[in-house]
């Protein structure tokens, strides 16, 4: 199925607001859905005979700092049965005095466990519902989000090479 | 005069403190230790084609407890230098370490977040091989230098004491 089609399958099932914004750039459709149905429409693309993405090749996110909404996270989604493929996003406000969040997929597709757990400790935000919301690859005391746009990239008194001393 | 002579020259005569670097020198454990690309060039040195057997070098321990020399043969994250401390400490006396490539001297290329900027800040580092990465040539040269520093040491009158460096010292 081509892009367009899969998006009109989208809109024909969840309704013309689901779909906020749709991007054609070379040939591939870029899709930003609303935030609190993500866990519907990915199952539902999951689930469909003729869409049957049943593979998904990735999670990550997008800082859009100093815009709002901050954040996108992005799914890339694949079809081994089909053969095509297709990427839709979700965008993350950042919340007041706390982490913005989106729903897990990890009980869509089980490999998005680790990919969220990344996007999480990378960018600071919550996966609602994950079953592991352990760091992946950041030492376990640090308390900083690498990956977004207002982090020094040489680090900051809050990056030190070695955990604090317990004794 | 030398009392060889009188012993027909069955017997040699040295001093002790040269003999027991001779010994450590000659026979100088490396611990089976890579970090990054530079444990290939660290291989390579080790096969055939560089033979660091020539330097009694060839067993490579994969125990710290065996081992006299860590190589630290690449990049260390931060996530990784509890880990490379705790190897460092359950090496036996005496111990040596060999910084190979920009990385370990210095954190190289990576001035992030995420690495160390140079072992040197938790290892006591013996020699510094330059490089991205240091052929096994350079390798070589450096345990040559490591070899000769070996026999410049006071083993018996002042052994030294490595102790690993705790953070804010």
């Amino acid at each position: 199925m081509n892009q367009e089609g899969i998006r009109d399958r989208l809109v024909s099932k969840f309704g013309e607001d689901v779909v906020s914004d749709a991007t054609m750039f070379r040939d591939q459709l870029c899709v930003t859905v609303t935030k609190d149905k993500i866990r519907e429409i990915c199952r539902f693309l999951r689930d469909e005979p003729d869409l049957a993405f049943n593979f998904l090749s990735f999670v990550g996110a997008v800082d859009n700092y100093p815009r709002t909404p901050r954040f996108e996270v992005v799914y890339q989604l694949n079809s081994l049965r089909h053969n095509h493929r297709f990427r839709i996003k979700v965008r993350v406000e950042e919340a007041e005095g706390g982490l913005g969040s989106v729903d897990s997929v990890v009980d869509v597709w089980p490999t998005a466990d680790w990919h969220e757990r990344e996007t999480a400790e990378m960018y600071g935000i919550t996966f609602n519902d994950h079953p592991d919301p352990r760091k992946l690859l950041l030492p376990e005391h640090w308390t900083v989000f690498p990956l977004r746009k207002d982090f020094p990239l040489e680090g900051t008194d809050d990056t030190p090479d070695l955990p604090p001393q317990t004794n | 005069m030398a009392i060889e002579r009188h012993l027909n020259d069955t017997v040699h005569v040295t001093n002790l403190e040269w003999f027991v670097n001779w010994s450590r020198k000659s026979s100088m454990w490396p611990l089976g230790f890579g970090l990054a690309c530079c444990a290939l060039e660290m291989i390579a040195a080790f096969v055939s084609r560089y033979d660091l057997a020539r330097f009694g070098m060839e067993v490579a321990r994969p125990s710290p407890r065996h081992a006299d020399l860590m190589i630290v043969s690449g990049t260390a994250s931060k996530k990784m230098i509890p880990a490379v401390r705790r190897i460092y400490e359950q090496m036996a006396e005496p111990r040596w370490v060999i910084a190979m490539g920009a990385c370990a001297c210095t954190g190289g290329i990576y001035k992030n977040y995420a690495v160390v900027q140079g072992i040197d800040r938790h290892l006591p580092v013996d020699v510094y091989i330059p490089g991205c990465p240091p052929r096994p040539e350079a390798l070589l040269d450096g345990i040559l230098q490591l070899h000769a520093k070996v026999m410049k040491e006071q083993s018996i009158r002042n052994p030294r004491v490595t102790r690993v460096k705790v953070a804010g010292e």
